[in-house]
């Protein structure tokens, strides 16, 4: 049997606000935990840190039924993925995580400070996470990327680069005490959080 | 494998804001998206094997003591690229639910019965030709307070993972001919009718199994297609 060709992709739909029971259990629900926001597996190398903070919407109120994804690189720069040539396949490091929103829309990743990736041409980017959005009332998720504000690397990043300066600090976390760096995230509004369109 | 993402495949996708869906106006964003190049932290992303997926993750009708009530369903079919090739190996997470339009969910307070033998959610891994097989419960309609009356048409959520974390599709699998389509906002908001239409699976009549299930297929098409380009033809 031969597929026929597709005249386009499977197009999105809302997440919805009843996800939690299979996507984001965590123990809430008796059903088999595929994801957390602990990414730190027992053989991962690298600085261990704790990225958190609040969603907002438009109105400033914190959305309680949020779902957030990361992806990123390990300490070194490579990603858990056969498609990246460069990665050894000797760590359990899968550089992914999910987590729902608690009800005063909070959320938190335990994980390791990622190393620098290339961009197309070669050129090292600032260390960088992934963060993908997904909510009721989000018929699209929408990518973010969360930056670490103790790094000199972001002065060069390219995708920064592309960020009206204004609206820079929207994606860069504030490093605090105790390996944690804090980020919120403002769906719409004066303080809208940059969403990129790739 | 290589792949290109094109952006203009995000045409088929609904507009972030529709207003008619009440829930966006608020969660929208104002701000024009900015346009990156894809680096190889957008077009690499997580490969989840056997060690995620459970034998009987696929079979919502076994997960309790007892079968649930309801119309006993398989929904199967395949996640495809663009180019209508299958993905192999692509984890498909689902969740829906029950037979009366109830979710397991805490917030859920519509006046329907849970079923102590349906929780609605459910896993599985594509095989090497990208084909997929769920066993559930066909779920029923249920009301959601967006404007007078709003009800949804029967739908099972699915969230897949393609080859790259922005192949990355959260969806929902509606089933053909459903009176309320045209009432709800939210199917709606896919505003190409074709578009629509490849978020509604098939009746399969022949994958039902006589004395047993009925069956409904549905493909998943996700981004990505073959960055060798095709060579023209004269």
């Amino acid at each position: 049997m031969s597929e026929q060709r597709p005249d386009g992709i499977t197009p999105s739909q809302t997440v919805g606000p009843y996800f939690k029971y299979g996507l984001t259990p965590n123990g809430e629900y008796a059903w088999n935990d595929a994801f957390t926001n602990n990414l730190i597996t027992p053989d991962v190398s690298g600085e261990r840190i704790r990225v958190e903070g609040t969603v907002f919407d438009g109105d400033g109120v914190p959305v309680p039924d949020c779902m957030l994804e990361i992806w990123q690189a390990d300490a070194q720069g490579r990603f858990s993925d056969p498609q990246d040539a460069r990665a050894l396949p000797n760590s359990s490091f899968k550089g992914f995580g999910r987590v729902g929103t608690d009800a005063k829309g909070g959320y938190s990743f335990d994980t390791i400070k990622p190393g620098q990736v290339p961009d197309p041409d070669g050129k090292p980017q600032a260390p960088h996470i992934l963060l993908a959005v997904y909510a009721r009332g989000m018929l699209l998720h929408l990518y973010t990327r969360i930056y670490f504000d103790d790094e000199a690397a972001n002065a060069t990043d390219p995708v920064l680069a592309l960020v009206p300066s204004d609206r820079r600090a929207t994606l860069i976390a504030k490093r605090k005490a105790s390996a944690a760096y804090v980020l919120d995230i403002h769906l719409q509004g004066d303080n809208e959080t940059v969403f990129f369109d790739v | 494998m290589t792949l290109l993402y094109p952006l203009q495949s995000l045409a088929a996708h609904p507009p972030r804001l529709s207003p008619a869906y009440r829930s966006t106006v608020k969660r929208a964003p104002q701000k024009p998206l900015i346009p990156i190049r894809q680096t190889l932290s957008e077009l690499t992303g997580p490969v989840y094997g056997h060690e995620t997926v459970r034998e009987n993750d696929n079979d919502l009708t076994i997960q309790h003591k007892g079968e649930p009530l309801g119309e006993r369903i398989i929904v199967h079919g395949h996640v495809l690229d663009e180019d209508g090739r299958g993905v192999p190996n692509a984890l498909v997470e689902l969740w829906q639910a029950n037979a009366c339009g109830r979710y397991v969910h805490v917030v859920d307070q519509h006046p329907a019965p849970l079923d102590p033998n349906f929780t609605g959610a459910g896993r599985a891994q594509t095989d090497a030709s990208g084909y997929y097989r769920f066993i559930t419960i066909k779920p029923g309609a249920y009301p959601w307070g967006n404007h007078h009356n709003a009800w949804r048409p029967a739908h099972i959520h699915f969230s897949v993972f393609g080859h790259s974390f922005i192949s990355r599709l959260v969806t929902q699998m509606y089933f053909p001919a459903d009176p309320l389509f045209p009432f709800d906002p939210i199917f709606n908001s896919v505003t190409d009718e074709k578009a629509r239409a490849r978020m509604i699976s098939s009746f399969d009549l022949e994958n039902t199994q006589p004395e047993w299930a009925l069956c409904y297929r549905f493909n998943i098409v996700l981004r990505g297609r073959n960055a060798t380009p095709m060579e023209n033809k004269s």
